[in-house]
């Protein structure tokens, strides 16, 4: 199905065309690639924040940073996967920021408490329910949503990269500004962490299926 | 026999090439490592349960919407100063009189008399800071009252299924990028208090400007305990006082001191 604006259609043009074209000062034709690329940079974003909030504005600010940069894009790249990367940019920051923010805001009552630093997985394993409790992939996802939230922001970008969207090493360590040998380790560090979290479902889900084999 | 390690037989599962050959042979023969690389793919399996919402086939023009009006007016990558979509006309209409304001303080402020060393600087910063909080004021006063509005309205008339909020959903969607701004000249400020009550109210505005125009009862109800449970009525109240207060006072505050941060933090 191709939507028709603004004398444009948008299966009509290739991203190369509409980026020559916005650069030549055109901004239907910047209309294009924002109408074509904006569900799948949504996704990716969502994957990266975890909420619509943060996906909605990822959306926005990558679309107005990757306007402002145009010229940059060097043309020979794919559009989409440069316009993935600035939102994959500013999802880290944003994490980050949101991050920084909730420790504020958890920061009075942990001192008044007199508690030391607190690792939001070991937390999170001290109130996992038990496996019997955990049946039924609603509340997987739901455990992995929490899992996912417990990561650091440089461990769930550099998961969702590889995991979902395929990305390479280098490509993942471009965004975390970090090396390849680092972002290796980012991403298994990821992994095992996730793993930790999920073991108690993963354990129920193992022992279920031995009681049914048996 | 040596079992292979986690994170050989992660590596192994992402392709890596390094003693390839060595682990598959061993993975033939053990079925321990092959329950434990079993046990890694199963966390891939997992992370797929994880619902992604679908944002609809109208998503591209709803983005296209919010941001045609932010692009600057030059060609890509013209070299305009950042600044320059700040004072785009449009942008100045969304914002209102307070932008306008904030225009006219930095005209002030650089045509105050030359005085003795900084302090031209320092009355400029203090103009700014005063026409900002007036802003930022003035945005919470009309962001409290759709909240009010909409928390004090019966959620179920008699005798109707659906409930208009397409008054309130236009406001807060004006309000929404409003809010944007004022957040992220909060953060640029370093006032990260009050970026973060302004994060908060984001969410909120989002909500309701994102809900459909006619709503049923319940899902009214549902819109009404989403303000109520962040309770950022009273956060916007308590920031908005002490807004006031500021303003009020015969010197304008210091700009962005600790011990504003504080109190919003405590509030």
């Amino acid at each position: 199905m191709a939507d028709s604006f603004g004398g444009y259609d948008a299966g009509g043009i290739s991203d190369a065309v509409a980026v020559q074209r916005t650069l030549a000062g055109d901004r239907e034709a910047y209309r294009v690639l924002v109408e074509r690329h904006s569900a799948y940079v949504y996704r990716v974003a969502y994957r990266m924040t975890g909420n619509s909030h943060d996906a909605e504005e990822v959306v926005q600010e990558a679309f107005l940073r990757a306007y402002q940069k145009l010229q940059q894009f060097a043309g020979n790249a794919n559009f989409g996967t440069w316009v993935y990367r600035i939102a994959a940019n500013y999802s880290i920051d944003r994490l980050r920021q949101r991050r920084n923010e909730d420790a504020r805001r958890e920061a009075p009552s942990r001192t008044a408490e007199g508690e030391s630093q607190i690792d939001p997985l070991s937390q999170l394993k001290d109130s996992a329910p038990s496996p019997e409790r955990l049946a039924g992939s609603a509340q997987l996802a739901e455990k992995m949503r929490e899992a996912l939230d417990a990561l650091t922001p440089a461990e769930r970008t550099a998961i969702v990269m590889r995991h979902w969207d395929g990305c390479g090493i280098d490509e993942i360590a471009e965004v975390l500004k970090s090396n390849n040998s680092a972002t290796k380790n980012t991403v298994f560090r990821a992994v095992q962490k996730l793993r930790q979290a999920l073991q108690p479902f993963a354990e129920g889900r193992g022992a279920a299926r031995a009681v049914a084999e048996s | 026999m040596k079992h292979t390690d986690e994170e050989e037989l992660f590596a192994y599962r992402e392709g890596e090439m390094t003693g390839r050959e060595a682990i598959a042979a061993h993975l033939q023969d053990c079925g321990e490592c092959r329950a434990e690389l079993e046990r890694i793919e199963e966390v891939f399996q997992a992370l797929n349960t994880m619902p992604v919402p679908d944002p609809g086939e109208e998503y591209g023009t709803k983005v296209w919407r919010l941001i045609a009006d932010r692009l600057p007016d030059h060609r890509p990558g013209r070299g305009a100063n950042w600044w320059a979509g700040f004072f785009m006309p449009r942008r100045l209409m969304a914002l209102g009189a307070a932008a306008a304001l904030l225009v006219l303080a930095f005209y002030v402020g650089r045509k105050t008399g030359p005085k003795a060393g900084g302090e031209e600087i320092v009355d400029a910063g203090k103009i700014r800071e005063r026409v900002l909080v007036v802003a930022v004021g003035e945005h919470l006063g009309k962001s409290e009252m759709i909240l009010m509005e909409l928390s004090n309205a019966q959620p179920a008339e008699a005798g109707k299924n659906l409930i208009n909020i397409s008054t309130a959903q236009r406001r807060a969607e004006d309000l929404v990028e409003e809010n944007r701004l004022y957040r992220q000249t909060a953060l640029n400020g370093g006032d990260n208090a009050m970026a973060s009550t302004l994060d908060e109210l984001q969410r909120v505005l989002m909500d309701v400007a994102n809900s459909p125009a006619e709503v049923t009862p319940a899902q009214f109800e549902s819109i009404q305990k989403r303000i109520a449970a962040q309770g950022i009525l009273l956060k916007v109240r308590v920031v908005r006082q002490e807004l006031r207060t500021q303003e009020a006072g015969s010197k304008p505050a210091p700009a962005q001191n600790d011990s504003t941060a504080k109190a919003r933090n405590k509030a």
